[in-house]
């Protein structure tokens, strides 16, 4: 991972960013995803860098931050677990694929492992109703879930 | 049966752009291209397409009141939030045929005469982010958008797919409601006229621009022409996404396109339109899928999401479920829909884990009956009657959780 950005040295990429939109303000969002791969996560500081950077109070990035859960995750491990819990993910089992998590890695929803390997989050629907119980690990979808295959998955993640 | 969502999609390459071009594509839009933008516009009122994004609103008419604002710029917007539970169809045309979006965008951004399109697309769809990036980029290349189309990530906060609260979001902002009128076709996007459409009503532009809205209305049923996408989910053999003419009945999709219940099981109850649709009894099914037919067997088509029940499932479990998810995502403006769904969620919690109270059904329909047709958006209305639909077919499954939990009741 390439270092993080200093409090000197401003948020790179935004300039192609607002480009897209007819005001800067709207650029918010893509910068607040932009900010937090550089920073790792959207600290303070990072927010600090986004409202510099597109020349917004403070106030309004926080009000924006907040909103959204993505947004909103604070500090996480390496690897972000967000299995889906809602209603045809749970009638196939996605309870007893987080009631694996914790006897094998101590993962509670909210929680990060000791190790600071993983973390994980319950989430709405992520559009993989048919293949529940569904998970994303950070980027990657992984569905078909059960006890025995969620700890498989995530062994392939360091 | 002509499919063309997905018609392509057994074959691996179908998201390429030359897979595509050999499949006929992008032909519409060069016919669109060469009309009026009013003709263009004319076609699809004919054709009596619907928005597939939940309410059924009529594109064409949709689109005349944008072209009739005399305000520039106007923008078109393609809603890919898609966070309705139960719900994948848009993630298969974003993921496996991308083209057919990008050039109904197209059409729609020369019959509107508008200025540049989004895709706003949820965030937790990473994968259809890359397959549509590269098509837009591939559309680029081939010379076929002249205007700048832009995706914009969403952020996991399913209200944004409301869609003024999608604008406040594109804007930069939290992502809640406004007040309408003004509708987003007169003011919308930093107050330009703004058409916004779900993923599967783009989708359908190519195949009416192509063929003619006469060919189209062939389709499907009268007061809803054109195919629907079924994403079926929950206790049957074949889950996944079905392509099917508007009207197909509930009974069908479930027994014939999706395998029938799982392991031979009894059906026990079906909500027809994602979480948000009212639950149907076993007796309802031969319910056509379309706007009109649905909602007169009191529910709604929604999303055209199937969630399929088996006997032996817990209701009240899923119910609570349903209720949480709404309280989770209530963006907090109005006070019905703020309180009212924690309140919800909490009752059906308390009867899920056998301490429900006497009373508290009645509680609950009082609850629900506040929250109902007192909240700013449809979010609130849409928890409200979820939990009133699931007492009204189910009650005595409620009556009988009351003081004891799933385990006695021989349910999961
Ligand atoms: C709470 C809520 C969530 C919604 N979510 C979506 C969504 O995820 N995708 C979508 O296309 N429309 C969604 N809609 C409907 C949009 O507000 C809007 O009606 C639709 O995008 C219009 O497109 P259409 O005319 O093509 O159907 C939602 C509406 C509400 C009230
Ligand atoms: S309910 Fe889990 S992916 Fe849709």
């Amino acid at each position: 991972m390439s270092p993080a950005p200093s409090a000197e040295k401003p948020l790179a990429g935004l300039e192609e960013i607002k480009k897209n939109y007819p005001a800067s303000s709207a650029a918010l969002m893509p910068a607040l995803y932009e900010a937090r791969r550089q920073f790792g996560w959207l600290s303070p500081e990072a927010l600090s860098a986004v409202a510099d950077a597109l020349n917004l109070p403070k106030a309004a990035v926080r009000s924006t931050a907040s909103f959204y859960g993505m947004f909103n995750q604070g500090k996480t491990g390496r690897h972000l677990v967000r299995i889906c819990t809602n209603v045809a993910c749970m009638v196939l089992g996605a309870g007893s694929v987080l009631e694996k998590l914790e006897a094998r890695y101590g993962l509670t929803p909210g929680g990060t492992s000791r190790d600071g390997r993983f973390s994980l989050a319950v989430t709405e629907c992520i559009g993989a109703c048919d293949k529940g119980p569904a998970m994303l690990v950070d980027d990657d979808m992984h569905t078909d879930l059960t006890g025995e295959r969620i700890t498989e998955v995530l062994e392939r993640y360091e | 049966m002509i499919k063309y969502l997905l018609g392509n999609i057994d074959n691996p390459n179908a998201a390429e752009i030359e897979e595509y071009e050999k499949a006929g594509g992008y032909r519409a839009l060069t016919k669109a291209l060469s009309m009026e933008p009013e003709d263009v516009i004319g076609e699809v009122r004919k054709s009596g397409l619907r928005g597939r994004g939940g309410a059924g609103f009529p594109t064409g008419m949709k689109w005349m009141f944008a072209a009739n604002d005399p305000k520039f710029p106007k923008y078109v917007i393609c809603n890919a939030d898609e966070g309705e539970p139960g719900t994948f169809k848009d993630r298969h045309i974003l993921e496996k045929n991308p083209h057919v979006l990008i050039e109904g965008m197209a059409i729609a951004v020369h019959a509107l005469k508008a200025e540049r399109g989004y895709i706003y697309l949820r965030g937790e769809y990473p994968e259809a982010e890359k397959s549509l990036q590269k098509a837009i980029n591939d559309a680029y290349r081939k010379g076929y958008l002249g205007f700048p189309l832009h995706i914009h990530r969403g952020a996991g906060a399913y209200i944004c797919g409301e869609e003024t609260a999608l604008i406040e979001s594109l804007e930069g902002k939290r992502g809640q409601p406004r007040l309408k009128p003004p509708f987003p076709v007169n003011a919308g996007f930093f107050g330009g006229p703004t058409v916004i459409n779900n993923v599967e009503t783009l989708a359908n532009l190519p195949f009416i621009m192509a063929s003619g809205a006469d060919s189209y209305l062939k389709i499907g049923s009268p007061e809803c022409p054109g195919n629907k996408l079924f994403p079926v989910s929950g206790h049957v053999e074949r889950p996944g996404v079905f392509e099917l003419p508007m009207g197909t009945t509930l009974r069908e999709i479930i027994y014939e396109h999706a395998g029938g219940i799982k392991n031979g099981r009894a059906l026990k109850a079906v909500i027809p339109g994602g979480i948000s649709a009212p639950v149907l009894p076993p007796d309802k099914i031969d319910c056509p899928m379309d706007f009109v037919s649905v909602q007169k067997y009191g529910s709604m088509l929604g999303s055209g999401a199937v969630m399929v029940f088996a006997e032996g499932t817990c209701l009240v479990k899923v119910a609570w479920r349903a209720l949480k998810f709404f309280e989770h995502e209530s963006c907090g403006k109005c006070t019905p829909c703020r309180e009212g769904t924690g309140w919800l969620r909490s009752i059906l919690e308390r009867i899920e884990n056998g301490q429900g109270r006497e009373g508290d059904i009645e509680l609950m329909e009082d609850v629900a009956g506040n929250i109902a047709g007192n909240t700013f958006c449809p979010l609130g209305d849409g928890a409200a009657s979820v939990a009133l639909n699931f007492i009204r077919h189910f009650r005595s499954e409620f009556e009988d959780h009351i003081g004891t939990d799933c385990r006695k009741m021989a349910v999961l």
